[in-house]
């Protein structure tokens, strides 16, 4: 009954697996377990990308294939490694919902995410159509994982767990975005990623923890 | 129905039944030897069964004819399950009658009727027990339903032998929805047979303890019809797990006597791989605290769920 070819077959489960490390991501309570689900989620993405260029025979996929790899495979989890030896952040405190509760409001979000994307997904014309649903699950998870956490560098996590995401939209559904956008996009991340590493040393600076709500009062007697 | 069916039909049955036992002493044996312990026997569960049934059996007092009555309800559940899975071949005659619904209500009506004789005396213990493994199974059944819904929807029924012949036969393709599904089958599998992340089997006193404190005012035969019902209810999770996920050697169609024969030695394979399988997954993790269980539970739900949303989104 399924006679798709092998490529698209390994297509289809990487998408499947990114959706699998996005709930991972959700659920999981260590700051560095989640960079390196985070790296796992930009290995992932990058094998995904390669299967592409090689079915497709796009050329320019190879070059995004191969930023992916240098950019969040290795380069920002080194870097958030590093931040999280600097600042000895290690688990983020209780989280505003509790996993099982988490892990169901995530799969209504799914659910959501799929009837969005369908009607995106009927006006495309690519192999990997029906992986879009997926790429906009991918990205509305990320939104919870921010949501629901409380410090700095969790919140950095899932911001760029939601590009992964975009990423991966883009890609399945016009087999990626024109080079100058992604070459733009890339070096964005990579800007904002080292900005936010001065902003944690800041936010510490101030209020001796990376817990974002101290942020939410204005005044400072309060 | 032809004559040959019928007797596959009986030698299945009563296969099952008697291989049970042996596939928990298996389990038991790997487990030792991936802990560097001493392996007891395999044949272990068959000589405990055997003493239990040659002593007399004690009934405390108050006890009602239900707590007499549900050795034998159990025990014969968990026969009519065993022969509705396909373990041998899919054109039998009973494994027709039933669907992989109506084998999940089976399977609550054991639990129910283990529940009811553990509170029927009244004892701290057994009420706990029970509790728990209320809690447990309200978690795994969902669980266990959507992993079924899941093979439902690729083959289109929801009748077990009828599911494994199509999944047997259809062309050989990578399926992360299946793939899903069983992570999420073996994580209900463990939990249903009190195996160790959920409930450890090896001990008999300890607070934590759910299934063996359910059992803790039984004796003798009673206790035997139990353990034996607790054994075969391994097997056929096993035997589930088989139709389900490796569902290749099993005879298709109308029974042929080579197919049957082939069969016994692919099913006996298969219960090996399985027993190593399992001993290895409760030799690496740690038991849960009991008020984790919940959390461990809906990880296998989300696992069959997303399964289910990946095959109706990619269709694979």
């Amino acid at each position: 009954m399924n006679f798709a070819s092998l490529d698209l077959q390994l297509l289809n489960s990487c998408a499947a697996l990114l959706l699998l490390v996005s709930f991972a991501m959700l659920s999981q309570r260590r700051v560095v377990s989640l960079v390196n689900l985070l790296a796992l989620q930009g290995t992932l993405l990058c094998v995904a990308t390669l299967l592409l260029a090689w079915r497709t025979g796009q050329h320019h996929l190879y070059v995004s294939a191969a930023l992916t790899l240098a950019l969040k495979v290795v380069g920002l989890p080194w870097l958030l490694h590093r931040l999280i030896r600097r600042l000895q952040v290690y688990w983020d405190t209780e989280p505003l919902l509790d996993v099982p509760g988490t892990m169901l409001v995530g799969l209504v979000t799914v659910v959501f995410a799929f009837g969005l994307a369908q009607p995106i997904a009927e006006l495309a014309s690519t192999a990997t159509r029906n992986a879009i649903g997926i790429a906009v699950a991918v990205i509305l998870l990320a939104f919870i994982t921010m949501i629901t956490r409380r410090k700095a560098m969790s919140q950095v996590v899932g911001f760029l767990s939601m590009e992964n995401g975009l990423f991966f939209g883009a890609m399945s559904a016009t087999y990626g975005m024109p080079m100058v956008v992604e070459l733009g996009v890339a070096l964005d991340v990579l800007v904002a990623m080292l900005v936010l590493g001065v902003f944690f040393f800041q936010i510490r600076e101030q209020f001796d923890s990376l817990d974002l709500h101290h942020l939410e009062s204005l005044r400072e007697d309060q | 129905m032809s004559g040959l069916a019928w007797l596959t039909q009986w030698f299945e049955v009563l296969a099952a039944v008697a291989l049970a036992p042996l596939f928990l002493g298996w389990v038991n044996q790997c487990r030792a030897w991936l802990q560097n312990r001493k392996a007891p026997s395999l044949l272990l569960p068959y000589r405990s069964i055997r003493k239990l049934f040659h002593k007399d059996a004690v009934l405390a007092e108050g006890a009602s004819p239900l707590f007499r009555a549900a050795p034998y309800v159990v025990f014969g559940a968990m026969v009519a399950v065993a022969s509705i899975i396909p373990s041998m071949g899919t054109g039998l005659p009973f494994t027709s009658v039933a669907d992989a619904i109506a084998l999940v209500g089976l399977l609550a009506t054991a639990r129910v009727f283990m529940a009811l004789a553990a509170m029927d005396i009244g004892t701290a213990f057994g009420t706990l027990g029970a509790r728990r493994e209320m809690m447990v199974g309200f978690l795994a059944e969902p669980a266990l339903l959507m992993v079924i819904f899941v093979a439902s929807l690729l083959s289109a029924t929801t009748a077990l032998p009828l599911i494994a012949e199509r999944l047997a036969t259809q062309a050989p393709a990578l399926n992360p929805s299946l793939a899903f599904t069983a992570v999420a089958f073996t994580m209900v599998l463990l939990a249903e047979n009190a195996r160790i992340p959920v409930d450890n089997p090896a001990t008999h006193l300890e607070l934590t303890m759910i299934h063996e404190a359910m059992l803790l005012e039984y004796s003798a035969r009673h206790l035997a019809l139990m353990e034996w019902a607790a054994a075969l209810k391994l097997f056929n999770y096993a035997g589930i797990g088989f139709a389900l996920f490796v569902p290749w050697g099993v005879s298709t169609g109308e029974p042929e006597p080579a197919a049957l024969l082939l069969s016994i030695p692919v099913l006996i394979g298969k219960l090996a791989v399985a027993g190593v399988w399992l001993a290895l997954i409760e030799t690496l993790s740690a038991k849960l605290r009991v008020m984790r269980a919940p959390e461990f539970l809906s990880t296998a739900f989300m696992f069959a769920v997303l399964g289910l949303l990946v095959h109706l989104l990619l269709g694979a």
